[in-house]
């Protein structure tokens, strides 16, 4: 507040006043000043062991058990994997990167353009709203499955094309990836090595 | 009357007796007594681990015994006669020794790695019941 002042003339002479006029009395008490908050977001860094072209396995969700191949990170901890589709049906998916475990397995993917697939690329497109008489008459119906668009398709088809070629390469492997992952009696997944 | 009387067959505690560490910083290791120090501890020692006392609740006797071994012998002789009696070439031939390093092996497996025994052993399993049925 000190430092604006403005120049003022009374009469023949010239004065400098402050342009705000200082309060002429105290707060009796202590206004309650908010916290500055100095937490800033940081980017994620995912695990070391998750590096791209490795060999997943999916714990949760509807493809649970699945062994998967990691294409690439998105953005906040979700990660971008394909089955291969033909190979085990997990089409090119976004994946929580917690709900996964990284096996030392590693597939070539060099090479793979991936450029396209970024959080746009998933994004649902908005329905348009419905009237309330609309969606009453529409919860008797069965819901009809949406198909799956062909430019979903063209993708994948181009995608895992490269990967099941670089699958190829190591005997045993795609029937690996096309098994799932599961516990026994006397397992011990703690003490494992992936 | 006559009988045929046999000494035990029992592994001793006894100066050369080559000892695997079952505890410790250098558990898994094999080092030979040198001395006894009372009916608990010995003192060991080898080229691989330093000489020390160790309790013998923390220690499996193995069959093998360096039969020259003097008393309270120092580290070069226990080196020199370690190596003249081939203790770990012995060792390493051993059942017992092959039996540690395979669950080592089978336990640093990868998930792949699983799955190829898995399948192999499929594979082998097809193939002894094929010439089973055969026979």
């Amino acid at each position: 507040m000190s430092a604006e002042n403005k120049q003022v003339t009374f009469g023949s002479g010239k004065r400098e006043i402050p342009a705000q006029k200082a309060s002429k009395w105290y707060p009796a008490e202590d206004e309650p000043v908010n916290k500055k908050v100095r937490k800033t977001q940081k980017p994620t860094t995912l695990r070391p062991s998750l590096k791209p072209g490795a060999v997943l396995i999916i714990l949760a969700g509807r493809f649970r058990g699945k062994r998967v191949v990691y294409l690439k990170p998105l953005s906040g901890g979700v990660i971008l994997v394909t089955g291969p589709f033909k190979l085990n049906g997990v089409p090119l998916r976004r994946v929580n990167s917690r709900y996964v475990i990284a096996t030392s397995t590693i597939v070539d993917i060099t090479g793979v353009q991936l450029d396209k697939f970024d959080e746009k690329y998933f994004a649902k497109d908005k329905e348009a709203k419905k009237s309330k008489e609309e969606k009453f008459f529409e919860a008797g119906k069965k819901p009809e499955k949406k198909p799956v668009p062909e430019v979903r398709k063209a993708d994948q088809k181009e995608i895992d094309a490269a990967v099941t070629k670089a699958i190829k390469q190591t005997p045993h492997l795609s029937a690996y990836i096309s098994s799932t992952f599961s516990l026994s009696k006397g397992d011990r997944p703690h003490l494992m090595k992936f | 009357m006559s009988c045929d009387v046999k000494t035990t067959q029992w592994r001793l505690v006894e100066v050369g007796r080559v000892v695997l560490l079952s505890k410790g910083p250098y558990s898994g290791k094999l080092a030979t007594i040198v001395e006894i120090i009372d009916h608990k501890r010995v003192l060991i020692d080898s080229p691989i681990v330093p000489r020390q006392s160790y309790s013998l609740k923390n220690v499996t006797l193995t069959p093998i015994v360096i039969d020259n071994l003097p008393r309270g012998a120092r580290n070069g002789v226990v080196k020199k006669l370690w190596e003249n009696c081939a203790v770990d070439t012995k060792w390493a031939e051993s059942s017992w020794a092959k039996k540690i390093t395979s669950k080592e092996t089978r336990r640093n497996l990868s998930d792949f790695d699983r799955f190829r025994v898995l399948v192999l052993r499929k594979q082998r399993r097809f193939e002894v019941r094929k010439a089973a049925a055969k026979a």
